[in-house]
């Protein structure tokens, strides 16, 4: 692989918390070495604006391996980026080229309010995921894991949804701000488990009523969130939760109270 | 002294002893005590989940913007448990045996047993909680090989492990906060413990969104931190994976447990340059279906594919002949340094060795591949497309990650690697209840010191972070809060939080107003060079006293020069890493103080002092058979205990992997 450096042109959103407004910074970072991630070329503005007496662009990012699902950049109107499945922090400099110009914003939607800069508050998938993503076992089961065989294909379609990171490209990337993706992930891999079967009705509903409640809107089916998802979740598991959706509310005993 | 509480009786019967005569505490009483969970990886989230379940008032706090972040999520490979599903002769002392061994005798027997047993009812939990495992096409669960064994027991999902078992985790504790039993605290930061009559009582926590600093009670406190791999500045642990909770633990009193052994782990991504923030690991179960070799010439200027078989030098296969590519992490580490200074090194910087999936991608996967479709005689480029399928599903996500960060595909050309910190297998040091030598203050997972000896069988730590926080902390914590019924909520305007949170803020407002010259980072990263270079992994006396004085110098230095912007409240994330590094500063000197001391070589902990004529580590087992146990005593300061290990099953031999 052959390496270059490049020198670029940033143009950052800075905000300072949550209730001021926002705009964009233009800065230029040089030197920037075609090896670097995206996140190691921010350190080297950060590093410098430290120097210079200023404030350090603030982001999110943890792992920075792509499996934590902390990182969420907005770049050139793409979340996470322009390559295909893959994060932010996994985004390398190779996939720019000298005297390019990059915008970068946070996600937005209105269910994830900016914190600062390029940080936001993501809590409101944490409620989704309380409001039924989950088995209600307790600790310490004495069922032998083996004692349920599971159809190899139907274990790896709930592996395939259950690989979200629940970083909320899907629904940056939404024009509605839906997070019919997110929800649709969860319910799918439990529901294709026979551990999630008990509670497949009540899941679907009680986790699409959290979605409306936390102002997530609604899906209309373009498909942008597969097409940016990190870990290319598909928009079949959305598929399976109307239908999931749709079995439970017609089962008269069933609504999301009860 | 140190009482490390092991029950007496049979290895094999202390656990259910304990847990058949432990104290309880009723169900009415458990609603009534809280308890402080710091950290949400396998261990917090299992633990506060667990007891979230059992009744008691939970408190949960992380340092992400959510429990799901936590590290543990980034655990490729698996988790062992001793099933026996294989038929292939493995069993709860053969677990116990195997990790034993692969500590190089520096765990407690007790405590690893214990792992053992409870190994197998964390897959049952696991799968009843919907962890899609890898499985057979036979609907039955699949098992891979791993470091350090010679039997197949590590359950998987595709490289997405611990991401799987965390998820499991977090929807279990998610349910607990839907209920109400469990309230989480994410973006939130523990600074400090408050003790009260010598007794854990709470903690001061920052809210990073706001920069407050707030007050928590707990009638016991649970570190579930992790490691302090981070320390190097290079590691592939997160890029906020921190030492600060344990270590104002230890500040508090804590003892802190055999700081100097750390896991290098053999197969990461090797470094690219200065800019470099992080490393990435490849699984240890690509060492399941990779061959590990370099050129027999040095300097050989061929590609990779271009060198033909009898020119490579497989050298783990040619030196440990029975466990091959299949040896212990440090073993491994150690080989691929040893060919690398010798200069049979391969890529730009000399500092790599190659991992080969060619050989088994088409004798291995693509022969049985073309076998299944009834293909005769298939060609190479048959066996390669058909192997290639099946490479990609049980890799896959590795394979992309790497091709992402070099833009080499290694389904074509073979994975360039190197050793780097990955683990820390020191930590708080606690007794068989997890308990730290304070009392009410726990220590689980990779925060504590006590399973894993001197090196970590791959595949171990998901199995001891989820032991302890699902099956050892829900029975060992009754056993004290049963005497702690009496004891009502201590409001937090109790003096002793009074004076902890004023220490805190003085601290805040100490590293603000010092205003100098040099950014965090530019410290952390001269703190990680000294480690490495001098407490990495080879050591010996007069590098690890050099050291010590140039870390002295250096915090001198990061307190009279450090700049840090912004204010204390707002959110700060340069002043957050500020009071790690600072942290990471002293536990360095701790580090390479305990390396120092231990003049012998166990597991990862190398002396070049101390090693047999063929290169091996050499272990000193009439001097160091016990667990260095260091008390905090002020500023550079500290004093030595020594816990004696009792091997009463196994006798520690000089390991042999050959």
């Amino acid at each position: 692989m052959e390496h270059y450096t490049m020198n670029l042109t940033l143009k950052v959103w800075r905000q300072a918390n949550k209730n001021v407004v926002g705009r964009f910074e233009t800065y230029s970072v040089t030197d920037i070495s075609s090896e670097m991630s995206f996140l190691e070329m921010f350190d080297v503005l950060n590093e410098r604006l430290i120097q210079e007496g200023k404030e350090p662009i603030a982001f999110d990012h943890d792992c920075r391996e792509g499996i934590c699902g902390m990182c969420s950049m907005y770049i050139d109107g793409r979340p996470h980026g322009p390559w295909h499945g893959t994060t932010t922090c996994q985004l390398h400099m190779r996939a720019f080229k000298d005297g390019d110009t990059i915008t970068v914003e946070p996600w937005r939607a209105n269910a994830f309010p900016v914190l600062k800069d390029l940080i936001v508050d993501r809590t409101a998938f944490d409620r989704i995921i309380q409001s039924g993503g989950y088995v209600s076992v307790n600790t310490g089961v004495s069922v032998d894991g083996n004692a349920i065989p599971i159809e190899k294909e139907k274990a790896d379609k709930a592996f395939a949804a259950a690989a979200c990171i629940g970083c909320g490209a899907c629904v940056a990337a939404c024009k509605n701000s839906s997070a019919l993706l997110f929800v649709s992930a969860k319910v799918s891999h439990l529901s294709l488990l026979p551990q999630g079967g008990p509670e497949r009705k009540t899941r679907a509903l009680a986790m699409v009523a959290q979605m409306d409640k936390e102002g997530f809107g609604s899906c209309t089916n373009t498909g942008a969130c597969e097409a940016v998802c990190p870990k290319e979740i598909s928009i079949t598991n959305i598929a399976r939760l109307n239908s999931e959706y749709l079995k439970a509310g017609l089962s008269a005993d069933l609504s999301p109270t009860s | 002294m140190l009482d490390s509480k092991i029950p007496a009786g049979k290895l094999e019967e202390k656990w259910v002893d304990y847990k058949g005569h432990c104290k309880l505490v009723n169900p009415a009483n458990k609603r009534k005590l809280e308890v402080i969970v710091v950290g949400t990886g396998l261990a917090g989230a299992s633990a506060a989940a667990s007891l979230g379940e059992l009744g008691y008032q939970v408190k949960a706090f992380c340092f992400q913007d959510s429990p799901r972040r936590a590290h543990s999520i980034a655990a490729q490979g698996g988790i062992n448990a001793a099933k026996n599903y294989q038929n292939d002769g493995d069993s709860v002392f053969r677990l116990f045996y195997d990790t034993i061994k692969g500590g190089d005798y520096r765990a407690r027997e007790a405590n690893v047993h214990r792992l053992a047993e409870v190994s197998v009812n964390i897959i049952d939990q696991c799968v009843a909680q919907g962890v899609p495992f890898a499985r057979e096409y036979g609907g039955l669960l699949n098992n891979r090989s791993f470091g350090g064994t010679q039997v197949k027991r590590t359950f998987y999902a595709a490289g997405q492990t611990g991401q799987q078992l965390l998820i499991g985790a977090y929807q279990a504790l998610e349910r607990q906060v839907a209920i109400g039993n469990v309230k989480m605290y994410s973006r939130h930061e523990m600074l400090e413990i408050v003790k009260i009559d010598g007794k854990a009582r709470g903690i001061i926590a920052r809210n990073l969104v706001t920069g407050e600093l707030e007050r928590y009670f707990g009638h016991a406190v649970l570190l579930c931190t992790g490691g302090y791999g981070n320390v190097f500045y290079l590691s592939t642990n997160a890029m906020g994976s921190n030492v600060t909770a344990a270590w104002k633990a230890h500040r508090q009193g804590a003892y802190f447990s055999n700081p100097c052994f750390t896991q290098i782990h053999p197969t990461c991504i090797p470094v690219t340059g200065d800019h470099q923030s992080k490393l990435t690991l490849m699984s240890e179960s690509l060492r399941n279906d990779g061959r590990i070799w370099v050129p027999k010439q040095k300097d050989d200027p061929r590609k990779a594919n271009d060198i033909p078989e009898d020119e490579r030098d497989y050298y783990l296969e040619r030196r440990y002949p029975a466990f091959g590519n299949l040896v212990p992490r440090d073993v491994a580490s150690r080989a691929a340094k040893e060919r690398c200074d010798a200069g049979y090194g391969v890529g730009t910087t000399k500092q790599a060795v190659y991992l080969d999936f060619r050989f088994n991608l088409i004798n291995k996967y693509g022969r049985t591949e073309a076998n299944k479709l009834g293909i005769e005689n298939p060609d190479e480029a048959t066996l390669v497309r058909l192997g290639k399928e099946v490479v990609k599903e049980e890799y896959g996500n590795l394979f992309d990650m790497y091709e992402k960060i070099t833009g080499e595909n290694p389904y074509e050309v073979p994975m360039r690697i190197y050793p780097a910190v990955h683990y820390t297998m020191g930590g708080l040091w606690v007794d068989y209840e997890l308990m730290t030598n304070v009392k009410g203050l726990y220590a689980l997972g990779e925060a504590n010191f006590s399973d894993h000896g001197a090196n970590r069988l791959g595949a171990s730590a998901l199995m001891q972070g989820l032991a302890d926080g699902y099956f050892v902390i829900p029975y060992t914590i009754g056993n004290y809060l049963a005497d702690e019924i009496a004891t009502k909520a201590i409001p937090t305007t109790h003096e002793a939080f009074e004076a902890s949170e004023k220490e805190v803020a003085g601290r805040l407002e100490r590293l603000m107003s010092i205003k100098g010259k040099q950014s965090v980072e530019s410290f952390h990263k001269r703190l990680g060079k000294i480690m490495w270079e001098k407490c990495g992994m080879a050591r010996n006396a007069k590098g690890l006293t050099e050291a010590i004085a140039e870390i002295q110098q250096l915090k001198k230095e990061f307190w009279s020069d450090v700049r840090i912007p912004g204010t204390i409240n707002e959110m700060n994330p340069e002043l957050d890493k500020a009071g790690r590094v600072a942290d990471f500063i002293e536990l360095g000197e701790l580090m390479c103080l305990d390396a120092l001391e231990r003049n012998e070589s166990c597991g990862g902990h190398f002396r070049e002092e101390s090693q047999t004529p063929d290169g091996e580590a050499e272990r000193k087992d009439d001097e160091f058979m016990y667990v260095a146990a260091w008390e905090f005593k002020g500023e550079s300061n500290w004093q030595l205990h020594k816990e004696e290990l009792k091997y009463e099953v196994i006798k520690p031999s000089q390991r042999n992997y050959k």
